[in-house]
C-alpha cells in the first residue's frame, strides 16, 4: 500500500537544531529546505549539513525529502548531486512551471545516480507548483516522470501572482487546489496542500486542514511541529469508520478462504475502491494510535 | 573508598569531616536528637533597630560564626548584598555562610567576601554563574558542602549546621517580629526555607521595608523567634523575585517531552483519584500540568495535593477543584505567591515538613508522582543537577534528592542539549542516586529503571511512547554529539555533595585549565 503522507514538515536546511530534532515529531515526511529558507551566503553550508544529516541522523520511518534550488540557479545541480549521493528518498523541485522542468531535473538526477553508481530510478521526485502557469499545467506535470511521488501547491507566490492574498475560507485557492488534486489523482500520485504560516492560529489552521481533508488531499505541508498532531487528529478515522473498514477487510478474507470472487458485506458489493478505502482507514488508524497492531481499537 | 554509587570518596575527607559514605536511599527509622538554640530573653520592647551595623553589633556576631540567609527573593534579593557588604566592611573573618541557597545576584558579593577572608566556609543548596566558576577554580580553600533542602533542615535540626545569626529578609513585619511574605511590595508567598532559620538560629534578625502595626497576622515567622527587626529602604525587586505571567512554552521539543511525561503518569497505577504530584518549574514541567489537567478532567480524577515549589498553573488546578490542597515550600511566580494570601488550601510548609529525611514524616514521603529535571543522567539512572559537562558548579540540588523518593519519579530531559549529551555513561557528579529514579523521558522516547518491572509492564504498549533501554538512549545521544574527551580535574576537592541523610555521595574537584 502507498505510504501515508498526512504531514510534510519543512525544516530549514541551515538550522542544525531543527535538523537534528526533525525526526521526533512523527511527521510522515520531512522536507529539508535548501531553497527559500536559506540565504544565498548559507547555501553551501546548508547543503553540507543536510548531506551529513541524511546519512547520520535517525529519522525513524519518516520519508525524507529535500527541496533543492532550481536548475536555473547555480546551486541546483550541486544540490541534486549531493542529495542523490546522500541517498535522499525524494527530491522536490521548486516553482515547477512545465513538464519540461520535471524532465530536465530528472535527467540530472539520472546523471547523478549513474555517476555515483546508484541504481537508476531509486531517487524519487515531487514537484511544487507555485504559479498560475504551473497550476494550469498540473495534470501534465504530474505525468511528466515515473519518479514523481506527488505534486504540491505552494500558495504564497501563487496568491500574489493572482492579485489576491490568503483568506480564511480558502476561496482564492479553490481552483488551484482542485487542479493539483485532479492532476495528482489522474496520474496516481499524491497531492500535498500548501503551508499555513500563522502557527499560533490553531482554529484557522484546523479549518484549512478540514477543507483539504474533505477535498481529498493526502496531507498538508507544515512549518511547525506543533501543527502535526492537529493534522493527524483531523485525518484520524472515527471508531465507526474503523469498525466498518475492519468488516470490509474481514469480508475479503472470508471470501478468499471460500474461494469466492464476489464479495459482499451487509448486502452490498465490496469492490476495489471500497477495499482501498478500508485499507487506508486502517493505516490511518494505526498511524493515529487508535488501534493496536492487530487492528483492535484501543480503549479510550 | 568507593561508595555505593561507585564514586571515589577520599578517605581523609571521610575521616576529617566525620562523613559516612553514601549507602542507600532507604532512611529507615533511626533515632536522633535535635539541638536546641540559645535564647536571649526579651520583653519585646527593644527589637526595632535603626541600621544594619547596629544590628550586627547587637547580635554579637564574632569571627568564626555561622550566618544564614534565605533565597526566597531569588534574583530580586537586596538583603544579602546589603548585610554581607556591611559584614565585610566591619572586617569579620572566617565566617561560615549557610544560606538556603545562593542566587546569581549574590555571586559577586560572596566572591568579595571570600577574597576578604570574611567567608571561609560555605554550605548551600547550589551555586551558579561567576560563583560556581570561582569555586570550581579553587577560589575557596575549604570545600563547599552542598545539601538538598530536606538535608539542610535535617542538618539544622541535628546541629550539623549551627546558625549563630540568621539575617532574614521579609516583605513585612511588626516591631516585635511577626512577619509573613504575602503582603507588601516584595511578596514571595511561602517562607518555607527561612522558617528553619527562624526556628533554630541563636539570633534571628528580620530585615523589612514595611513595618506593620502589631499584631501582624497571619504570622509565618513569630515574635517568639525574633531578636531584632531592621527597617531597610527596600528588601527586593518585585519583578525579579518571581516571573510575571506564566507563559506556556511553545518549544515543540519541550511540548513533546511534556506530553510523553503525561502519558507516563496517566498510564501508571498512581494516576487515580486522590493521587499527588510535584512538577517543579521550567518549560516542560509547566507544560506537563497543562496536559495533566486535560487527562484529569477526561478521567474525572482529582489530586489530593500538589507539593513543592509552586507555580501559577498548579494554583489554577487548585482553583479549578482538580487539586484539593497545595503544600507550598516556595512560590516560583507572582500568581502562586499571590494565591498564598487568599487561598486557605494553599498551606505554607517549612523545609522540614517538605522534605526532611530525619523527622517524624515529611510530605515527600506521601508523594505519588514527581517530575524532575537533569543536567545529566547516566545508564545507572544516577542524576547530576550540580555540575556542567565542563565539570563546573552550575546548579542546585534543591529538593531533587528529596522529591525523588516519590513512588513514581520521572526525569524529563532532552537527549542532548546543543552539542552536549544529557544521557551519558557516567554523570560528572552524582547528586541523586539512580535507585530513586524510575523513568527517564526524552524527546525520542522513554527509558524505565530495570528494577521497576511493574512500570515496564504498564508502559510497554503506550501509543506514541517508545520504550528504550537507557543504554540505547545513551547511544542515540552519542550518535548525535559524539564521544567527548574525558574531563580533567585536579585532585583538590572544591565541593562535597551530601545525600539527604548526610552521607557523602560525591565529590567535586577543582577543574584543570
Amino acid at each position: 500500500m502507498e505510504r501515508l503522507r498526512r504531514t510534510m514538515m519543512f525544516v530549514p536546511g541551515n538550522n542544525p537544531a531543527m535538523i537534528k530534532d526533525a525526526g521526533i515529531y512523527g511527521a510522515d515526511s520531512i522536507m529539508f529546505d535548501l531553497e527559500d529558507s536559506v540565504s544565498l551566503t548559507e547555501k553551501d553550508t546548508a547543503r553540507m549539513m543536510v548531506f551529513e544529516a541524511l546519512q547520520n541522523v535517525d529519522y525513524g520511518n519518516s520519508e525524507l525529502v529535500v527541496r533543492i534550488n532550481g536548475l536555473d540557479t547555480e546551486m541546483g545541480r550541486a544540490d541534486i548531486f549531493a542529495m542523490v549521493k546522500a541517498g535522499v528518498q525524494v527530491i522536490r523541485l521548486p516553482k515547477t512551471e512545465t513538464p519540461d522542468d520535471v524532465v530536465e531535473t530528472e535527467k540530472v538526477i539520472a546523471e547523478a545516480e549513474k555517476f555515483f553508481g546508484i541504481e537508476n530510478g531509486r531517487t524519487h521526485m515531487m514537484a511544487a507548483i507555485e504559479s498560475a502557469g504551473g497550476v494550469l499545467n498540473a495534470p501534465a506535470i504530474a505525468k511528466a516522470s515515473d519518479r514523481l511521488i506527488g505534486i504540491a501547491l505552494g500558495a504564497e507566490d501563487y496568491v500574489t501572482m493572482m492579485k489576491t492574498r490568503r483568506y480564511p475560507d480558502g476561496a482564492e485557492l479553490s481552483f488551484a487546489r482542485n487542479m493539483i488534486l485532479h492532476g495528482a489523482r489522474a496520474a496516481g500520485i499524491a497531492a500535498f496542500d500548501t503551508v499555513y504560516s500563522d502557527v499560533d492560529n490553531t482554529e484557522g489552521f484546523n479549518h484549512e486542514v478540514e477543507i483539504i481533508h474533505e477535498l481529498g488531499f493526502d496531507g498538508k505541508s507544515v512549518i511547525n511541529p506543533r501543527q502535526i498532531p492537529l493534522v493527524n487528529a483531523i485525518y484520524a478515522p472515527t471508531d465507526k469508520e474503523i469498525r466498518n473498514a475492519k468488516d470490509v477487510l474481514h469480508a475479503i478474507e472470508e471470501a478468499h478462504k471460500k474461494g469466492s470472487g464476489v464479495i459482499s458485506l451487509r448486502g452490498k458489493m465490496v469492490d476495489k475502491p471500497v477495499v482501498a478505502r478500508a485499507e487506508r482507514t486502517m493505516a490511518l488508524a494505526k498511524a493515529s494510535h487508535l488501534v493496536d497492531e492487530e487492528g483492535n481499537i484501543y480503549a479510550k | 573508598m568507593l561508595n555505593k554509587v561507585n564514586r571515589e570518596i577520599p578517605d581523609d575527607i571521610l575521616k576529617e569531616k566525620n562523613y559516612k559514605p553514601f549507602e542507600t536511599t532507604e532512611i529507615g527509622n533511626p533515632e536522633t536528637t535535635y539541638v536546641a538554640h540559645q535564647v536571649k530573653v526579651s520583653q519585646g520592647d527593644n527589637k526595632l533597630v535603626e541600621s544594619i551595623p547596629e544590628v550586627i553589633e547587637k547580635t554579637g556576631l564574632k569571627n568564626g560564626m555561622t550566618i544564614s540567609f534565605h533565597h526566597h527573593f531569588r534574583e530580586g534579593d537586596f538583603v544579602f548584598n546589603m548585610v554581607m557588604q556591611e559584614i565585610i566592611n566591619e572586617g569579620f573573618q572566617d565566617l561560615t555562610l549557610a544560606p538556603s541557597s545562593l542566587t546569581n545576584v549574590m555571586n559577586d558579593m560572596v566572591i568579595k567576601a571570600i577574597k576578604a577572608g570574611t567567608i571561609s566556609h560555605i554550605t548551600s543548596s547550589g551555586m551558579r554563574g561567576t560563583l560556581g566558576d570561582f569555586i570550581s577554580h579553587g577560589g575557596l580553600k575549604d570545600p563547599v558542602v552542598l545539601r538538598s533542602h530536606g538535608n539542610r533542615a535535617r542538618s539544622i535540626e541535628n546541629g550539623d549546621i549551627k546558625i549563630d545569626v540568621a539575617f532574614l529578609g521579609v516583605p513585612n513585619a511588626d516591631a516585635v517580629g511577626n512577619a509573613n511574605a504575602i503582603h507588601g511590595d516584595a511578596v514571595f508567598g511561602s517562607m518555607g526555607y527561612s522558617l528553619m532559620d527562624a526556628k533554630y538560629a541563636d539570633k534571628v534578625v528580620l530585615l523589612t521595608d514595611t513595618i506593620m502595626p502589631y499584631p501582624n497576622t497571619p504570622a509565618s515567622i513569630e515574635q517568639t523567634q525574633v531578636d531584632y527587626v531592621v527597617k531597610v529602604p527596600k528588601v527586593g525587586d518585585p519583578d525579579k523575585i518571581g516571573s510575571g505571567a506564566t507563559r506556556f512554552t511553545k518549544d515543540p521539543k519541550e511540548l513533546k517531552i511534556a506530553e510523553m511525561v503525561n502519558q507516563v503518569i496517566t498510564h501508571s497505577e498512581y494516576f487515580k483519584d486522590g493521587f499527588s504530584f510535584q512538577t517543579g518549574s521550567g518549560g516542560a514541567a509547566l507544560a506537563v500540568s497543562r496536559y495533566l489537567r486535560k487527562s484529569m478532567i477526561a478521567k474525572n480524577i482529582k489530586a489530593s495535593f500538589a507539593l513543592g515549589g509552586i507555580t501559577k498553573p498548579t494554583v489554577d488546578l487548585l482553583e479549578e477543584g482538580l487539586v484539593n490542597k497545595i503544600l507550598d515550600v516556595q512560590d516560583f511566580d507572582k500568581g502562586a505567591a499571590a494565591s498564598m494570601a487568599n487561598n486557605e488550601n494553599q498551606q505554607e510548609i517549612d523545609s522540614s515538613w517538605y522534605a526532611d529525611p530525619y523527622n517524624k514524616g515529611a510530605a515527600v514521603n506521601q508523594l505519588d508522582v514527581c517530575i524532575l529535571s537533569a543536567l545529566e543522567i547516566d545508564t545507572k539512572f544516577n542524576v547530576n543537577v550540580m555540575t556542567g559537562s565542563d565539570g563546573v558548579l552550575r546548579g542546585a540540588i534543591g529538593g531533587h534528592q528529596d522529591a525523588a523518593n516519590a513512588k513514581l519519579t520521572i526525569i524529563s530531559a532532552p537527549l542532548v542539549r546543543g552539542r552536549i549529551a544529557t544521557v551519558v555513561n557516567d554523570v560528572t557528579t552524582v547528586v541523586t542516586p539512580g535507585d530513586s529514579i524510575d523513568v527517564l523521558v526524552t524527546e525520542v522516547g522513554i527509558a524505565i529503571n530495570p528494577k521497576r518491572k511493574d512500570l515496564i509492564a504498564a508502559l510497554k504498549n503506550v501509543p506514541g511512547v517508545p520504550v528504550y533501554t537507557i543504554e540505547e538512549l545513551q547511544k542515540r545521544a552519542e550518535a548525535v554529539v559524539g564521544k567527548p574527551e574525558p574531563l580533567e580535574f585536579t585532585d583538590r576537592p572544591v565541593a562535597l555533595i551530601e545525600y539527604r541523610d548526610g552521607s557523602l555521595i560525591d565529590t567535586v574537584y577543582q577543574v584543570k585549565d
